[in-house]
């Protein structure tokens, strides 16, 4: 990859909180209204700032009467101890694991059950506040950034019980203080799991918002194929269950499907209080193997041949070499720097064997190099950590930057020629972009890093970004294949659905949440 | 020459619990809260099973001492690949009161009893942290142990085993029969599959009780008073450096 040696080797500062040139980044790509000191920055630096939005949010909660009331009667539902407008605390609730400069909430609220959730809401509505639900702040596309301010509703402190388990219908009922990884411990001592894996330890209930999807996908479906119902607190504070109160049947034909519109609704429709997910057997063999392609086109045309015999993979993982040499660097592997498949086989002893078989056979076909198993659990944990930890190896391969982490779908026959497109765009900028893959499913992402305090290297980044999205709907995928569209987006789902699609998003929207008081400025705009 | 092996194990309250003192303050409050094996246990179990897939061991006798809610902790062993279980019922009142010396005897007993060749523990328990158990089972029995154990191998005498100590890892070899423990190192438990739940509900679990062993409950050790450790107190903010030398000043850390 051009000047790859000399982008690794400038020297960077060590960032520790949020560097001054970020807020300008987030103007510059049309994300962030600029607050008072931002303003005051771009005033010095003499860059042009964006408008700001037309809802004035409440300031300085605890100097007005009107904040000062609001805090009163959110008190008075909650508890004294459970309403907070403290600087860290806002500061927290604003800004989620992306690259995007969140904007604060002016206050922060933690309920205990869904009637304060609903009375909560009530208030809201009653004063047209901003409503901004938030689970375990793990997304990537700045979907908890309280853009007009407002309150934002913590369900996940004290909201944080496994309701039920039904071991023998597969399904279970979480709170959204519980994580994929707390529902996973609560539940493999009766040989179940959840399936669904995000990157991060999140909310199962933010997964339902976003509509999450992880590295099992190919086999075990997303948050969508996974979950049966919701329980949903409306922004007028009505309590509904998306499949019927307390149903949790595998199939249903009543009614309007609900579940599906919340899920994916990225908290515009609604806080989801509670969500019936599903549950599956733990596979009785498990194997893991490694095997590394010459180029990208080889490992891409395996998974792809792999699909087409209906081998039931479990995972199918692509890194690129660049992720490869992250990932030895991070995790203390020797891998050779080419592109690799991460797979993985469920199934009975004898079914994992045939599986794996093929699949040899596949990857030999494509000049896949040595095919590496692993069966133990340790050593089975061993590899796919290094692939979790894929992010933060990410990181460390330039210290001190950040990650633009894309995401993008599209139907696997197209992906080789879209991989192989964006590398070659990735290169011509000049930038450092590798490459992870769950390319089972069509859907990869690049983390684009970038230097905080270089504007012009974050919007290559973007430039890069938007083409690779672009080219992706062009070939019939999607523009965000799990993260969501959150704000930065917002434009991309307009192209990809076309203005009468989003118009009757909006029309939906506009039923549900007529103040248009939930999670404002996020997936469409107003109009 | 395949083993037979005897495995231990204990249930105890889940490791991700948060802890309650009683109000008499002579214990942790144990109804109503979530238990499960003690994680230490769980990779002494593993270690069995692995040991029978490598074709070393022929047997694995899984034993609980604990009450009847202990069951399902002989289940989950079974489910993991033990082979049949003991249940040596301790009524849940005396649990209390029932500490290592009690088990090491019950061990030593059932050990001579299975005519095992390895019997296999935890390190330690994560309720009393005792680290006990091993060592005392081996004196009892006068066999040599193989504590902390990180890596078990076969050899044609005996065993050599790797242990984790402190200043780093220890190589020893042993003769057979044996006591090993069970380090966290030593493998990563696999998950019980609902087939092998499924098998488990049919192996055989027996009851017996510590008189059946000749074992007397007797307690050794009395637990004078559990507490909390002290609550930590809210620091405070000062203005400027000048402020902290001050402040450090006044309460003696500081002599400059």
């Amino acid at each position: 990859m051009r000047g790859l040696p000399q982008l690794l080797s400038r020297a960077k500062r060590v960032r520790v909180g949020f560097s001054a040139s970020e807020p300008v980044l987030a103007i510059q790509a049309g994300i962030l209204q600029p607050d008072k000191f931002t303003q005051k920055f771009v005033q010095i630096r003499g860059l042009k700032s964006s408008k700001v939005r037309s809802q004035a949010p409440l300031t300085a909660v605890d100097n007005t009467d009107s904040g000062k009331q609001l805090k009163q009667e959110l008190e008075a539902i909650v508890g004294p101890g459970n309403v907070s407008s403290g600087e860290s605390v806002v500061l927290q609730h604003g800004q989620d694991e992306g690259p995007h400069q969140g904007k604060s909430p002016d206050i922060v609220v933690f309920p205990s059950s869904t009637e304060e959730v609903s009375e909560i809401c009530k208030i809201c509505t009653k004063h047209n506040i901003p409503i901004i639900p938030y689970g375990t702040g793990t997304g990537l596309e700045g979907g908890i950034s309280a853009v007009d301010g407002g309150v934002c509703v913590n369900v996940s402190k004290n909201m944080n019980k496994i309701l039920q388990i039904h071991q023998e219908d597969f399904s279970a009922v979480v709170q959204p203080g519980i994580s994929r990884e707390m529902l996973n411990q609560e539940v493999r001592a009766d040989g179940l799991w959840f399936p669904v894996d995000p990157g991060a330890d999140a909310s199962v209930c933010g997964m339902c918002a976003t509509g999450a999807s992880g590295t099992n996908a190919v086999r075990y479906g997303t948050m969508k194929e996974n979950c049966l119902n919701l329980e949903v607190v409306l922004a007028d504070g009505r309590i509904i269950h998306t499949a019927g109160i307390g149903s949790r049947p595998k199939k249903s034909s009543a009614g309007y499907n609900l579940t599906s519109l919340f899920l994916g609704s990225e908290g515009t429709l609604g806080i989801i209080t509670s969500a019936t997910v599903c549950l599956h057997a733990i596979p009785e063999s498990v194997a893991a193997a490694v095997v590394g392609f010459p180029t990208v086109q080889n490992a891409v045309d395996t998974v792809v041949m792999t699909l087409q015999c209906s081998v039931p993979m479990a995972r199918m993982e692509l890194l690129d070499e660049v992720q490869m040499k992250a990932c030895n660097e991070y995790s203390g592997l020797s891998y050779p720097e080419t592109p690799h498949l991460f797979l993985e086989f469920h199934g009975s002893e004898s079914e994992v064997e045939s599986q794996t078989e093929t699949v040899r056979d596949i990857a030999a076909d494509n000049d896949g190099g040595e095919f590496q198993w692993a069966v133990q659990q340790e050593d089975r944990t061993k590899l796919w950590t290094a692939r979790h930890r894929a992010y933060y190896a990410d990181i460390a391969l330039r210290p001190g930057c950040r990650s633009l982490t894309t995401d993008v779908c599209v139907p696997v026959s197209a992906l080789p020629d879209l991989v192989t497109a964006t590398k070659a765009d990735i290169a011509e900028h000049g930038l450092v972009g590798p490459m992870v893959g769950h390319v089972g499913d069509g859907n990869f992402h690049t983390m684009l890093l970038f230097d905080p305090a270089d504007p012009e290297e974050f919007r290559k980044c973007k430039e890069v970004a938007n083409k690779m999205a672009r080219s992706a709907i062009a070939l019939g995928g999607t523009c965000t294949g799990e993260h969501g569209v959150g704000q930065g987006k917002m434009v991309l789902l307009e192209e990809q659905f076309g203005k009468d699609g989003i118009d009757v998003m909006r029309q939906i929207k506009g039923a549900l949440d007529p103040q248009q008081l939930m999670n404002p400025g996020k997936v469409f705009s107003r109009n | 020459m395949a083993l037979k092996v005897l495995v231990g194990c204990k249930r105890v309250i889940d490791y991700a619990v948060k802890i309650r003192i009683k109000p008499d303050k002579l214990g942790v409050v144990t109804e109503g809260v979530k238990h499960s094996m003690n994680p230490f246990d769980e990779i002494a179990v593993e270690e069995a099973v692995r040991l029978k897939e490598r074709k070393l061991a022929k047997e694995i006798i899984v034993v609980t001492c604990g009450p009847p809610q202990a069951a399902e902790t002989i289940r989950t062993a079974l489910a993991m690949g033990a082979d049949r279980g003991i249940h040596v019922e301790i009524p849940l009142d005396q649990m209390d009161t029932f500490q290592p010396i009690h088990v090491s005897k019950v061990l030593a007993k059932l050990a001579e009893q299975e005519k095992v060749d390895i019997v296999m523990l935890g390190k330690l328990a994560i309720d009393d942290d005792s680290n006990q158990t091993a060592q005392m089972t081996a004196s009892l029995l006068n066999w040599p142990q193989g504590v902390f154990a990180s890596k078990i191998d076969k050899t044609d005498a005996g065993l050599e085993i790797i242990r984790e100590v402190d200043g780093g890892l220890e190589t020893i070899r042993t003769t057979l029969p044996a006591v090993l423990s069970a380090d966290l190192r030593l493998n990563e438990p696999r998950y019980a599959t609902l087939p092998n739940i499924m098998k488990a509900k049919k192996k055989k679990v027996v009851k017996m009780k510590p008189a059946d062993l000749g074992v007397d409950m007797a307690p050794r050790i009395q637990v004078v008073s559990v507490e909390d450790p002290p609550v930590r107190e809210a620091g405070q903010t000062v203005s400027d450096v000048d402020d902290l030398v001050a402040k450090l000043k006044d309460k003696g850390f500081s002599s400059a």
